[in-house]
């Protein structure tokens, strides 16, 4: 199986009384808990820490998309790719994703991806969310009614953008544009570069994937135990549509902390989990739902959007049913796992052989844990775990996966030296 | 009176609701936010002395999905233009409240020939970037009612399923209303209608609840500064849907602005 280690890059240094003095940790989080100078410090550390996954490992590093947001500092996920193209060498990099309707023109996904696919040789996976309710409707404007349908024409118009030889025309209901020739194109060409799809629960973007043959990723904050009904959901629609059950087809979220014992993982864990459960998921159910987001088709089906199981989390009325955030909710409702290496890995196996999930995104940091336990939880993950799970699904072939130019052709990156600058 | 009648029209190949009562002139009415999932003592009020004819917005209760197809501002003028011209509204008297209100002004603007005389209840339409109007589409959902009415009860008693409704179709008809209000107006409201208010020659009416919380009211000045000899009256005690807190005083500011018939 893959073992991908994913950043959010939340903003550590939110106040003890966050939650009770601010409405919400997106859309409308106040500037003056933002400091640049720290966040200077947080930006540094946060992309060591996606080096050392690299350096240590893991099969991927992932980043993500997010804006006015407090947990998620990378309104451009591709400014952190195309450094990190640069700063590793063999490890697969998944931005995971760029929302395609807040692009314009969407060629623009088509691309800044095909640059980043060229300056790391070939080694971009190129995830296309929708977009969360406060990324697209909120923070950037986008009507809820008409979101679906751009993005579906952005997603064919950048697909277009990589394949389409010769420059052509596209004549959309919401793009128009007379000349589309994308300089560069990407080194996967054939036909494109890998395309993962995260997405909610619905039965819509289940079929689309399929369909497209894309990889349906399930970003849930709240762990293996919450998300295995979505997951049965998928794996039953792919037996309808006739496809097989190939674990390569899906990817799946889940938070980690390891350590020598269970005990030493609670001492460790405990205050960064709580920080991210109770300070970063505080996101006003104001902006859960703008009318239109989600299709009539899956409110009939009464599924409900993590963002929306967020929001509620937010909302007094609701926060008595939800109120894990403190963590022994936390870890017996299956949002983190802890343990020591042994239990984690016995949790590991399970989580990837249940919900059948070949990609594992492990969020190895999360809240405002530090550098330093960032690493050792990525260090022991990476040496005390991986080998024990690596194992799984050996039989299926990951036809997803990016296909970079040979190592022996691609160049060699030498590393920066400050004192050539100053002489 | 005569009885209630509902009949079909089709915008688009959508089916949208009519609804028709009384007798006398005739004159039409463009609901606000949410629609009209049932009918109104406001509309009673009206159909004692005129013949009310009350179409379905696409996308509102009664007007199916037809909003699905409406992707930019001049898809929804042409629809609702088809829709006047179908219910038999055509030169006709016409009171547009709330999103209703910002179409009815666009009728009277882009087509002078198709609108007697105007009555415009807190319509949207524009923006002030100094006094912004409030967000109908971030609220938490307990908020709503006391946003939309200054009695909320008013608000429940609009939504509130009947007996039999269907009770997964109904709660999506009532998101509908809300989506295809902002598949229009999302985010601010402003649809420039600014730029066509000197464009108005019907005689114009604007209305504005005193407790209105949506839009401010100033916007009422900002409307009678661009539509000549546009009169404003206040309605005291209602909130953005007049016409739900204050049906008797809505509709009698309403037929006086229409008289003589």
């Amino acid at each position: 199986m893959k073992l991908m280690w994913f950043h959010l890059m939340p903003y550590t240094e939110l106040p003890e009384d966050f939650n009770k003095k601010h409405p919400s940790v997106w859309v409308d989080i106040h500037s003056s808990l933002f400091d640049p100078r720290r966040a200077h410090h947080m930006y540094n550390d946060f992309m060591d820490e996606l080096e050392y996954a690299a350096e240590v490992g893991f099969d991927a590093i992932c980043v993500n998309e997010h804006h006015s947001n407090g947990y998620g500092l990378m309104p451009s996920p591709n400014l952190i790719a195309s450094s990190l193209a640069r700063r590793t060498t063999d490890t697969a990099l998944c931005v995971m994703g760029n929302s395609l309707a807040l692009y314009n023109p969407p060629t623009r996904v088509a691309e800044e991806f095909a640059m980043i696919d060229c300056i790391s040789g070939g080694r971009l996976i190129a995830g296309f969310p929708v977009g969360s309710p406060m990324d697209t409707c909120y923070a950037y404007g986008q009507n809820p009614s008409l979101l679906r349908e751009r993005y579906l024409e952005a997603h064919d118009l950048v697909k277009k953008a990589w394949t389409e030889k010769d420059t052509f025309a596209f004549s959309g209901r919401f793009n128009q544009q007379r000349y589309v020739n994308i300089w560069p194109r990407p080194i996967q060409n054939e036909p494109h570069p890998p395309i993962w799809i995260p997405g909610g629960g619905s039965v819509e973007t289940w079929r689309w994937c399929a369909e497209m043959d894309y990889v349906y990723c399930y970003l849930s904050y709240y762990g293996y135990k919450a998300g295995l009904a979505t997951m049965n959901g998928f794996w039953n629609e792919m037996e309808k549509l006739g496809k097989d059950r190939n674990p390569y087809r899906a990817g799946f979220l889940q938070f980690v902390g390891v350590a020598e014992s269970r005990q030493q993982a609670l001492d460790l864990y405990t205050e960064p989990a709580e920080y991210f459960y109770g300070r970063c998921l505080h996101v006003d159910a104001r902006f859960a739902l703008p009318p239109g987001y989600t299709t009539e088709a899956t409110q009939r089906a009464g599924i409900e959007g993590m963002m929306t199981k967020a929001a509620n989390l937010a909302n007094p009325a609701t926060k008595a049913a939800l109120k894990a955030t403190n963590m022994k909710d936390i870890v017996d409702g299956g949002y983190v796992i802890v343990g020591s290496p042994d239990e984690v890995v016995e949790q590991i196996r399970h989580v990837a052989t249940s919900l059948n999930v070949g990609h594992l995104m492990l969020l190895l940091q999360y809240g405002n844990m530090s550098k330093d336990t960032t690493k050792y939880n990525t260090r022991l993950f990476a040496e005390k775990v991986m080998p024990r799970v690596k194992d799984l699904f050996g039989d299926w072939e990951d036809k997803w996966w990016p296909k970079p130019m040979a190592r022996g052709q691609r160049a060699a990156v030498p590393s920066y030296r400050a004192s050539v600058a100053a002489e | 009176m005569s009885e209630l009648k509902t009949t079909t029209v089709e915008v688009n190949g959508f089916p949208c609701r009519v609804w028709t009562k009384g007798s006398g002139p005739t004159l039409g009415f463009l609901a606000g936010l949410g629609g009209l999932p049932r009918w109104l003592p406001f509309l009673d009020e009206l159909a004692r002395t005129r013949t009310v004819i009350v179409p379905s917005l696409p996308g509102y209760p009664g007007g199916a999905t037809g909003h699905s197809v409406l992707d930019t501002h001049l898809d929804w003028v042409l629809a609702v233009r088809q829709l006047l011209d179908k219910a038999g509204l055509a030169g006709a008297d016409l009171i547009g409240a709330s999103v209703g209100g910002a179409f009815a002004a666009e009728m009277a603007a882009i087509f002078p020939g198709q609108v007697r005389r105007l009555a415009l209840l807190a319509p949207f339409g524009l923006f002030d970037e100094r006094e912004p109007a409030t967000d109908p589409w971030a609220q938490r959902r307990d908020a709503v009612a006391g946003l939309m009415c200054a009695d909320p009860a008013k608000w429940e008693a609009l939504v509130a399923p009947p007996d039999g409704a269907n009770s997964v179709e109904w709660p999506i008809e009532m998101v509908r209303a809300a989506e295809a209000a902002a598949r229009a107006f999302w985010p601010l409201g402003n649809t420039k209608l600014e730029k066509r208010l000197a464009l108005i020659a019907a005689p114009t009416l604007l209305l504005w609840g005193d407790k209105d919380r949506v839009l401010p009211a100033s916007y009422a000045a900002k409307f009678a500064a661009g539509i000549k000899g546009a009169r404003i009256e206040t309605v005291p005690g209602a909130g953005h849907l007049a016409y739900l807190d204050r049906p008797e005083a809505v509709a009698g500011a309403v037929l006086a602005h229409f008289q003589p018939g």
